[in-house]
């Protein structure tokens, strides 16, 4: 009965997306092209002997509901096979893909296509408009193939349109919008059937960089609002970096890591990773809490003095934050003013506490705590959202954490 | 040693001839409804009235501005009805049509097929080269056969002519279809017949348009050949002209059909360029 427990955990939140075993062989010769590549035998070697190409190895993730989960690798690593092993626009080889908990590569065509109409949307590299259709009729596309009345098709193409910012273009040609614009109009047919599962193939990838940064915000900003589960594909860690929940990397088709954005950054899995990491701006990353150590030395508001100057003597500092009954943060004392309220016979640090201390929050990001941190003599508190502080931030530290060397080094 | 497949061929005709002698019939009667059908429409009307359609029909399909198509209608028409070459223009014109029509009844959905099967397009290409570079007059001989002297065989042997560029450029305009289109109208579920009328024909529509312009071009010329199995027409003109060495005569048969010819031609022509530009505007 231990796996029933097992299984009602996980019930809790079960995922949206799941693989198993998921393989792409292309090529003749799959059986013996598996056996190879499951034993790390080289790309080359494996065309070599089999003529066949393993565009998938051996996938297994889960995705959470309202995730957004990055798939990323360069060109030819196999993401954009993956992406399409999920909804089945490509045959698994082997292995089984969940949805909702139904292997999809058990369903016949008729019950994938009923799947494809009420629950994936797809955005694509190149947009992949119907030239001869309008904004709005393109974003109708997926309602009219589901076989919606055409009255309540044009209401939720307009609804999707506004929800992508091109409200007041529903009638332009498409001919006519920039590429931002397009793939905006391929976002909001995406959008329209309401799908609970979005897949973006290398979205942005075919816009201007400056273009590509603000359709990212607000992917962001919609993802906030509409809390789908995004699958996004892209070659860009940065992209990645800044999209993902969690970030899976992959490399002539095996997935060399799954990870949060910070784990990729602090505890890459391969050398693979870490030399893709390397060239990161960290600090548009990394966040407090990622370089934080746990303070111990920490009074308590209703210590003394006298005990206050016993724990900065313990751990050799001359100074020391208050925190109060529910290690709420209170301020910042001083050793020469704790020693001079003691000879003056005061009970309390109450009013000898330094309130106007810089603080930061977890998830502020070390590029923003850069510039606040110059100059400062003390480290910097870090608090969660309630105002509990939680640990500290040296100089030092937020230093390491923006140098990737640090792997390196350890 | 000698070998001649040319008996078998015969036999093999002459097989069919017996064999499906009641569908040939009712083909023939199916054909010979249509061509006369197309001759009442066509022959009905005074001639003026008729020039006056044609010109209307040139002036919509390419739109105020370019008048020139139909002055051209206007002039071109009127110097063939003036000629007393109207009655066989007109059914000229009625064969020409009722065989295109055929000729793209057939072959628009081969050429679909074609398009979205390598392996129908395997099976059906040497067919159409067989069909395009097999001599014209070939076609007469076993349009005889089968269906007599006239303008029905005049009419099949067209069909089989002009077929060909219709069902390659129909090919070519599906596989034109970029293959993301494809792909993401499958992601959103759509099925086969949905991919085909909502994103492959309108998609391949102008490709679709050059290909009926070329059958009817082609079918004008056959029908003109045809007038050596009695299919009539302007062609007989011609041909009288040749065999009686009447020079004029053939000269103005020969003008009546560059009129024909040049009308179709045009007006097919920007139908077609009408499609294009509101697919790319």
């Amino acid at each position: 009965m231990e796996e029933s427990t097992n299984l009602a955990s996980e019930q809790v939140d079960p995922p949206v997306i799941e693989t198993r075993g998921l393989y792409k062989i292309f090529g003749p010769n799959p059986k013996d092209t598996r056996k190879l590549v499951d034993k790390n035998v080289p790309r080359s070697e494996v065309l070599a002997q089999t003529r066949s190409t393993a565009a998938v190895v051996n996938a297994g993730f889960k995705i959470a509901k309202s995730e957004t989960f990055v798939i990323m690798g360069l060109s030819g690593s196999g993401k954009s096979t993956l992406v399409r092993l999920l909804n089945r626009l490509i045959e698994p080889t082997y292995g089984e893909v969940y949805i909702d908990g139904q292997d999809i590569t058990k369903l016949n065509r008729t019950e994938l296509r009923e799947l494809r109409r009420s629950k994936f949307g797809m955005v694509f590299q190149q947009f992949a408009l119907l030239p001869h259709r309008n904004v709005v009729e393109n974003v109708e596309f997926g309602l009219e193939i589901r076989g919606a009345p055409s009255s309540q098709r044009r209401e939720k193409a307009i609804k999707a349109i506004h929800d992508v910012g091109l409200g007041g273009y529903e009638e332009s040609p498409i001919q006519a919008l920039s590429g931002g614009m397009q793939q905006r109009v391929g976002l909001a047919r995406a959008l329209a059937t309401n799908p609970e599962i979005l897949f973006m193939d290398e979205a942005f990838s075919a816009l201007d960089p400056l273009i590509r940064t603000q359709m990212q915000d607000e992917l962001i900003e919609l993802q906030a609002r509409l809390n789908k589960t995004v699958v996004f594909i892209t070659h860009d860690l940065d992209e990645a970096l800044k999209l993902g929940d969690r970030i899976a990397i992959m490399k002539d088709g095996v997935i060399e890591q799954i990870g949060t954005p910070e784990t990729i950054l602090t505890e890459p899995a391969s050398d693979y990773v870490r030399s893709f990491v390397r060239n990161v701006d960290r600090g548009k990353v990394l966040t407090a809490d990622s370089v934080m150590t746990k303070s111990q030395a920490v009074a308590r508001q209703k210590d003394g003095p006298s005990h206050a100057v016993r724990i900065m003597r313990q751990h050799d500092i001359s100074s020391l934050f208050v925190v109060d009954n529910n290690r709420c943060f209170v301020g910042l004392v001083t050793i020469d003013e704790t020693l001079e309220a003691i000879k003056k016979g005061a009970k309390t640090l109450d009013e000898i506490v330094h309130r106007d201390v810089l603080t930061v929050e977890t998830n502020t990001l070390l590029r923003d705590m850069l510039p606040l941190s110059s100059g400062q003599k003390v480290p910097i508190p870090v608090l969660r959202e309630d105002g509990r502080m939680v640990g500290i931030v040296t100089r030092a530290a937020l230093l390491l954490g923006l140098s990737a060397e640090t792997e390196a080094a350890v | 040693m000698t070998f001649h497949i040319g008996p078998y061929f015969e036999a093999l005709i002459n097989w069919l001839k017996t064999t499906f002698q009641s569908f040939f019939d009712s083909l023939a009667g199916v054909l010979e409804y249509s061509i006369e059908l197309f001759e009442n429409i066509l022959g009905g009307p005074p001639p003026l009235v008729m020039i006056i359609i044609l010109a209307g029909i040139a002036w919509w399909a390419c739109g105020l501005k370019k008048w020139g198509l139909m002055v051209f209608t206007v002039l071109g028409f009127s110097l063939v009805w003036l000629m007393e070459l109207w009655g066989l223009t007109m059914q000229t014109l009625a064969l020409v049509l009722s065989s295109t029509i055929l000729a793209l009844l057939i072959g628009i959905p081969i050429g679909i097929a074609c398009g979205r099967s390598q392996r129908a397009e395997q099976a059906i290409r040497p067919l159409l080269d067989f069909m395009q570079t097999m001599p014209a007059f070939v076609y007469l001989i076993p349009a005889v056969l089968f269906f007599s002297l006239g303008k029905v065989p005049g009419s099949v042997a067209t069909v089989i002519f002009a077929m060909p560029p219709c069902v390659r450029l129909t090919t070519l305009g599906l596989r034109q279809v970029p293959p993301e289109l494809l792909e993401a109208s499958s992601s959103f579920g759509a099925t086969a017949w949905q991919q085909l009328f909502k994103v492959q024909l309108p998609m391949a529509l102008p490709s679709i348009l050059a290909g009926i312009n070329q059958t009817i071009m082609m079918a004008l010329s056959m029908v003109v050949i045809a007038a050596m199995i009695g299919a009539g027409g302007l062609g007989g003109i011609v041909l009288r002209g040749i065999t009686q060495m009447k020079i004029g005569l053939g000269f103005e048969g020969g003008l009546a059909i560059v009129v024909l010819a040049m009308y179709l031609d045009r007006t097919t022509h920007a139908l077609g360029s009408k499609s294009t530009l509101h697919v790319e505007e």
